[in-house]
């Protein structure tokens, strides 16, 4: 394009942590004074491309040219000496310092190798803050006291106090409201004006419609497209890019009859959590999978942990088998039969220090142990049998949990349910983290559980994974299900508009799916006409939306 | 560690691995550890048998420092349960002395010897309780709620003796420290000792109520989500440190035949620092009662070197931190070549 060198480029940056790879031959290139977008899922490896930009990871492998030289980034002080700053999205501030002093944090005006604190740092703390349209924040002033919008502005003012070519901003619009976005966009655009490049990250289309020169996009750790032009690229080759999912997008045949017939195993009431969701009512049959799809924030997460007994509701009740559950108690889920797979697998599932074995048993422990010995022969084998049984690799439940890739780590956690011989199946993003490659085996798994009675729930953000794998789907938004219908009746486009906007079914009919206690087959699909036939069981999605991209925001 | 992306059909003819080295190097590294406490046990008494041949290699002298182990060892085995629950209890040494002087108060010695160590192991599993409620369910962190019981204690213990030294005149008791009681040449206190020893590494290596402490220590939200009740069981590791300040209050007594409100002072440094070197985690989900031991052996015999060769207590303690560094940064090191 521009016929000077680019300020940066990146060539074949790989980067691997245990168990993934989240850099994968990456490239990226960015010109002075231009704002390049950085668009890719959860996962795709943004955070990690931005980190190693910032010298806080080291690449594996790839070079760095920083204004036609070959650099190394040891640290982030190397990269801030060269000029670039990284604005991150969990804002990185010391709360009990003043605006001032964390403005200058790491290079604090010293005088004889004392830090000064006063006048000057105030004054040139200030000076920063007019400039980006906040002279109202007061440089002494806490910055455990400013609310998330003023804290952006000093954790900017911080990237500004240095003498700064290239501003990385992780997902800056995230906590503002409208009118502080065009206050950022502003300061980007006198940036950008002054010759300054900057890294924009955000998952709103329009935003980089808005600001964007040219846009990268990234998915599974690679970049499948670089140096797009921003305003033109047609949203729907944008969103394919990001989505791109041909491959992992297989989903198991579903059984022709659902499980119509036989008494639902999992019954919830009128569950209810202030602020968080409202009258929430459920019944899931033995074989069959529900699925929850919505928004963040639209109560998925927290409706699942509250049935588990993770949180405790303030109305309601949850059953299993026709007895009722003690509310708030994980205990009582268990022994009732409920098994949770968590979002965050490494924070809520696994003990990361100890082998698959006790990963598996450690649910079940009691049954191997007589006056609390453990026999851990029985363990052994019967924690082999379980991960046998799931095709968990490698096949030795005795390695630690912590050397296993995503996917058979999620396996280790439904092994664990497996060998409890847990009748309810609660799976929370289930395929986060996990290989493109293993997830249709996820998928293959979760499906024959069902097959074999498992009665499962699922909560997923990608709404063609909740389409693909459930028979039926609750559609919720801001915590409440706007409609329930056989998987086979929605399609995604349906779903989106379902779940951001205000449904023609919504308006015209009860307003949610949860005034009365029948949930399954209750609603009739009014459009079922236009949706996707039943028997397109790999969804392509390249007719998503503009508003496709609401369902990957996190 | 990433598999290669296969089609799923290749997961039927997956190969059994028999030994895979990732465990072996876990195995290899955890005997590397021992091995390494072993091998500086060897050097202290190597050290001692040159320095000191007559007086050290003394049976009589082996007896003294396996006693004087066998106190502060009891102590440590609860730290270590606790420890590895990710806890940590800074009131041992004020519970030993609690404990101490209440069971050797006039009243209580009329008791005779059950008498005696009836309210020794009730009083510590009393203050045990005390903790355990506070931290498992009056949600207060474990460091703020045994530091108030390490003072509460320690006033208490002053409130009762007044300060004086309580003579311990039950004959039965004071029998147990003489040599006629001693079982093989093995001092009762030492049996105890190794009582208490078998029986903690037992526990956490082969009963459930192990497992839940590691599991506790490892990652306490996994835990509660799996099922287990995460505050019961913090409950019960508060309970347990205190049954052990509780034994080992008594073997206090029996060793120096008294009650006092100083026993048990720092108590809580030398049981954490015994459990570090020995290779507990103080973040918790990694615990060994070997290694524990075998620290607490070692600082034992540190002490009883430098007696030997009439250096002051202040070069003790000196040493004894610089140990402390060094073992943890041993084993940094060796955490991080895998």
């Amino acid at each position: 394009m521009a016929p000077e060198p680019p300020l940066l480029t990146m060539s074949g940056i790989t980067k691997s942590f245990p168990g993934v790879r989240a850099l994968d031959g990456v490239d990226l290139d960015v010109q002075a004074g231009e704002v390049h977008c950085l668009l890719g899922q959860n996962g795709a490896g943004k955070s990690t491309l931005i980190k190693v930009l910032a010298g806080a990871h080291q690449p594996d492998d790839g070079t760095i040219t920083w204004q036609g030289e070959p650099v190394t980034l040891k640290s982030p002080i190397a990269a801030m000496r060269l000029g670039i700053a990284t604005i991150y999205q969990e804002l990185d501030l010391v709360e009990g310092l003043s605006v001032a002093e964390n403005v200058h944090l790491g290079h604090e005006p010293t005088a004889a190798g004392f830090v000064v604190r006063g006048k000057a740092s105030r004054a040139s703390t200030a000076a920063l803050l007019k400039r980006l349209g906040h002279p109202e924040v007061d440089p002494a002033r806490l910055v455990g006291d400013l609310s998330a919008a003023q804290r952006q502005i000093v954790s900017m003012a911080r990237a500004l106090s240095h003498d700064v070519r290239l501003i990385v901003m992780d997902e800056p619009s995230a906590a503002l409201d409208p009118d502080e976005v065009d206050n950022l966009f502003r300061i980007v655009g006198d940036l950008t004006a002054a010759g300054v490049a900057v890294v924009y990250i955000s998952h709103r289309l329009e935003e980089i419609r808005r600001i964007g020169d040219r846009v990268t996009v990234l998915k599974d750790g690679r970049a499948v497209a670089g140096g797009l032009p921003a305003k033109s690229t047609p949203t729907r080759d944008v969103v394919a890019l990001m989505t791109g999912r041909n491959v992992e997008y297989v989903f198991p045949d579903r059984p022709l009859a659902p499980a119509a017939g036989t008494t639902p195993v999992l019954q919830v009431r009128g569950l209810a959590r202030d602020g968080e969701f409202e009258a929430f009512d459920l019944e899931v049959r033995p074989g069959e999978i529900v699925g929850l799809a919505g928004l963040v924030g639209s109560g998925r997460s927290e409706i699942l942990e509250t049935i588990y007994g993770a949180r405790k509701p303030s109305a309601g009740q949850v059953s299993v088998d026709g007895r009722t559950l003690r509310p708030g108690s994980v205990r009582a889920a268990v022994r009732a039969g409920l098994g949770l797979a968590p979002e965050e697998r490494k924070a809520q599932a696994l003990l990361m220090l100890e082998s698959v074995t006790r990963n598996v048993s450690v649910s079940s422990m009691s049954r191997f142990a007589r006056v609390g010995w453990i026999d851990r022969g029985a363990e052994f084998r019967a924690a082999r049998a379980a991960t046998r049984e799931l095709s968990l690799r490698p096949d030795n439940p005795a390695v630690p949990v912590r050397t296993l890739s995503g996917g058979n780590q999620q396996k280790a956690v439904l092994a664990r349910w497996l060998l409890r011989g847990c009748r309810v199946l609660l799976l929370d993003e289930p395929t986060r983290g996990v290989d493109v490659g293993a997830r249709a085996e996820l998928y293959a798994v979760v499906r024959r559980l069902a097959d074999e009675g498992l009665a499962v729930l699922l909560v997923s953000s990608e709404v063609p994974e909740v389409l693909g794998l459930a028979d039926r789907v609750l559609v919720l938004r801001e915590g409440r299900v706007v409609h329930t219908a056989p998987a086979r009746e929605l399609d995604e486009h349906r779903v989106l508009d379902l779940v951001l906007e205000g449904s023609p079914v919504a308006s015209a009919g009860s307003p949610t799916g949860s005034g009365g206690p029948a949930t399954g087959a209750g609603r009739p699909a009014t459009r079922a006409d236009r949706s996707a036939t039943g028997s397109d069981r790999s969804a392509t999605g390249s007719d998503r939306p503009v508003a496709g991209e609401g369902s990957q925001a996190s | 560690m990433t598999q290669p992306v296969s089609p799923p059909r290749g997961a039927d003819k997956v190969t059994p691995v028999s030994e895979p080295p990732a465990w072996r190097a876990l195995a290899f590294r955890a005997d590397v550890r021992t091995l390494s406490l072993l091998g500086v046990l060897a050097v202290l008494i190597l050290i001692g048998g040159v320095t000191r041949p007559d007086e050290f290699l003394d049976t009589r002298n082996l007896q003294l420092v396996l006693t004087q182990a066998s106190v502060i060892g009891v102590v440590t085995v609860g730290m270590t349960f606790v420890i590895t629950s990710g806890g940590i209890d800074l009131s041992v040494g004020a519970i030993v002395a609690l404990s101490s002087v209440w069971a050797t108060t006039v009243a209580t010695q009329e008791f005779g010897f059950a008498g005696i160590l009836f309210t020794a192991v009730i009083v510590g599993v009393g203050c045990g309780l005390v903790n355990g409620l506070l931290i498992a369910y009056g949600g207060i962190v474990p460091f703020i709620a045994t530091l108030a019981m390490l003072a509460s204690a320690r006033g208490l213990a002053l409130q009762i003796t007044d300060g004086s030294t309580q003579v311990v005149t039950v004959d039965s008791i004071l029998g147990l420290g003489e040599r006629d009681a001693y079982v093989l040449g093995i001092p009762p206190l030492v049996l105890v000792f190794a009582f208490v020893t078998i029986t903690g590494w037992l526990v956490l290596n082969r009963t459930t109520f192990g497992r839940r402490t590691v599991a506790v220590g490892g990652n306490a939200e996994a835990a509660r989500l799996a099922g287990i009740d995460v505050r019961r069981q913090r409950l019960y590791l508060y309970l347990l440190s205190g049954l052990c300040c509780g034994i080992a209050a008594f073997l206090l007594i029996v060793l120096s035949g008294s009650g006092q409100n100083t026993n048990g002072n720092l108590y809580e440094l030398d049981a954490i620092a015994a459990a570090i070197i020995g290779g507990t985690m103080l973040s918790g989900g990694r615990g060994t009662i070997t290694g524990s031991v075998l620290g607490v052996l070692i600082f034992t015999t540190i002490t009883n070197l430098f007696a030997l060769n009439n250096l002051q207590t202040d070069v003790q303690q000196i040493a004894k931190g610089a140990i402390i560094v060094a073992a943890v940064l041993v084993q940094r090191r060796t955490a991080n070549t895998t």
